[in-house]
């Protein structure tokens, strides 16, 4: 069964693990045949080669472009989910607060990034903050829908009980959002990122972001491509950690006959 | 135990529509009866149902029961709905467990009692297993059994068996007809089908559309315990172009 399923999991991994391996070999060929400067489009052997010489400045910079971007996450988690269930709970606050939250997501976050870190000052905590900006609207909309998707014959059913709004929130509610909650979070998660790197941009001497700024300005791409590397492999571990965690919490998604 | 006396309900709809939904219904339901409620869709007969559990309130008109106006819910209601609406992440017994819960009710003592009903119901020894993990039929066994599991006097069942197949569908109403005779409850059971109003019933009361209002109350006189061969019986066959007469006129007589 276990080797079934490995192989099974080989097999889909290499179709799209050969086309990586030929882009980039491809991609090495004709930086070499066509002698393209190196500031201009390095080779993948030369940006890994880079980045392994400047690993213990990596490490430093990728925690805290890390920090960063779980701060603005957890914010935006511990934000958004509270938000949306006030939405939902009470048509009062709906009308209040959706335009205002509307209108923060329409407000470009690369614009308002100078003004906040103008605002806040240095550090990474305005970081976190254009971070959250970023990710807060898709773990509002999300679980608002998720919680307003409860269906009513449940909420039928715990009113005849009289059970208390609470109970029926803790105990029905909640738990049927879950999974938009977590679909929230996955794209929170990702947009995260971007928005530390943005903060970054704006003003920062630390990060992932600081570092593809100031190496592009003294031509060394090579290095702007492995921190472009490190960040995306970040999303991608971050993005797969939430998977995980929703795949732990919500057991039941699983499609019948997987386990 | 129930009494519907004039009743009048009109709701708005989210988009500001007045919809008169029953227009002065009265009849009682005796204790321990099986009353079926029949008739089109749109004549209100969930409405009906969600008046007599408290959920909503009378427009005109009362509602009693045991002689207490119903003023809101009342916690000897089970009910049951056209889905099961289970909760995915809890296993067969923690859905049947819900009720109890949700009255406020300690689970760990009804633990024997969630178990019986199981057996009763045909689903002995699939505890364990989650909702997704059963058919349908199965899934309204379980939603019947959470009902069931606080002993209330009075069941209301919307459509319980419209969504199933029709050979689950014809099982199941007699299964339900054995373990109403195992359990004595009054029940109100809601459905469009003629012929499953009829076998499960002591009397079914027929209704018409918009606004909803009560055609007759019918007494089935068949003898129980019932089978699906009493379809043939020509007092089957009575009643129900009995009722389809009464329906359909009413339809014709609007434009």
């Amino acid at each position: 069964m276990i080797a079934r399923l490995g192989r099974r999991a080989a097999g889909e991994l290499a179709v799209p693990t050969l086309t990586l391996v030929g882009a980039l070999v491809v991609w090495e060929a004709a930086t070499r045949a066509f002698h393209v400067p190196s500031f201009i489009m390095p080779t993948p052997s030369r940006i890994l080669a880079e980045g392994w010489t400047w690993r213990y400045h990596f490490l430093t910079h990728t925690w805290v472009t890390l920090y960063e971007t779980l701060g603005g996450f957890a914010l935006s988690m511990l934000v958004g989910v509270p938000l949306a269930v006030a939405i939902v709970y009470s048509s009062a606050l709906r009308s209040a607060l959706y335009p205002l939250i509307v209108l923060a997501q329409s407000v470009p976050k690369i614009a308002i990034a100078p003004v906040l870190l103008l605002v806040i000052g240095h550090g990474e905590f305005p970081k976190i903050v254009v971070a959250f900006l970023v990710a807060f609207f898709p773990v509002v909309v999300d679980t608002a829908t998720g919680l307003a998707a409860t269906p009513p014959e449940l909420l039928d059913l715990s009113r005849s009980y009289r059970a208390s709004a609470l109970t029926t929130f803790l105990k029905v509610r909640l738990p049927m959002a879950l999974p938009f909650v977590f679909a929230g979070a996955k794209v929170a998660i990702t947009l995260s990122v971007i928005g530390a790197v943005v903060g970054e941009f704006v003003g920062s001497d630390e990060g992932l972001g600081y570092v593809i700024l100031s190496a592009t300005s003294y031509w060394k791409t090579e290095l702007a491509f492995s921190s472009m590397i490190l960040l995306s492999l970040m999303a991608i571990v971050l993005f797969g950690a939430v998977s995980l965690v929703e795949r732990l919490t919500c057991p039941w998604l699983a499609p019948a006959g997987e386990e | 135990m129930i009494r519907l006396d004039h009743v009048d309900k009109t709701y708005r709809t989210r988009h500001g529509e007045r919809v008169h939904a029953l227009a002065d219904v009265s009849f009682d339901v005796g204790e321990n009866e099986f009353v079926t409620l029949v008739g089109p869709s749109g004549c209100g007969k969930s409405t009906l149902l969600k008046l007599v559990a408290g959920l909503t309130p009378v427009t005109g008109g009362a509602v009693t029961v045991r002689g207490a106006v119903v003023s809101g819910p009342f916690p000897d209601v089970g009910f049951v709905f056209q889905h099961p609406v289970l909760l995915p992440w809890r296993s067969v017994l923690d859905n049947v467990l819900f009720s109890v819960e949700m009255l406020g009710l300690d689970p760990r003592q009804y633990r024997k009692q969630a178990g019986d009903l199981l057996e009763l119901t045909g689903l002995g020894g699939f505890e364990t297993k989650y909702p997704r993990e059963l058919s349908g039929g199965m899934q309204q066994r379980v939603a019947i059994c959470r009902a069931l599991l606080p002993d209330p006097s009075l069941l209301l069942m919307d459509e319980p068996f419209g969504a199933l197949d029709a050979l689950t569908r014809e099982e199941m109403s007699l299964e339900l007809l054995r373990i109403w005779d195992e359990r004595r409850k009054t029940i109100l059971f809601v459905t469009h089908s003629i012929p499953e109003a009829i076998l499960l019933a002591d009397r079914v009361v027929v209704m018409t559309a918009r606004p909803g209002r009560l055609a007759r109350v019918l007494t089935v006189d068949l003898p129980r315990p019932r089978t699906m061969a009493q379809e043939f019986e020509p007092r089957f066959k009575q009643a129900s172009d009995e009722i389809r007469r009464l329906i359909f006129a009413a339809r014709r007589e609007r434009p």
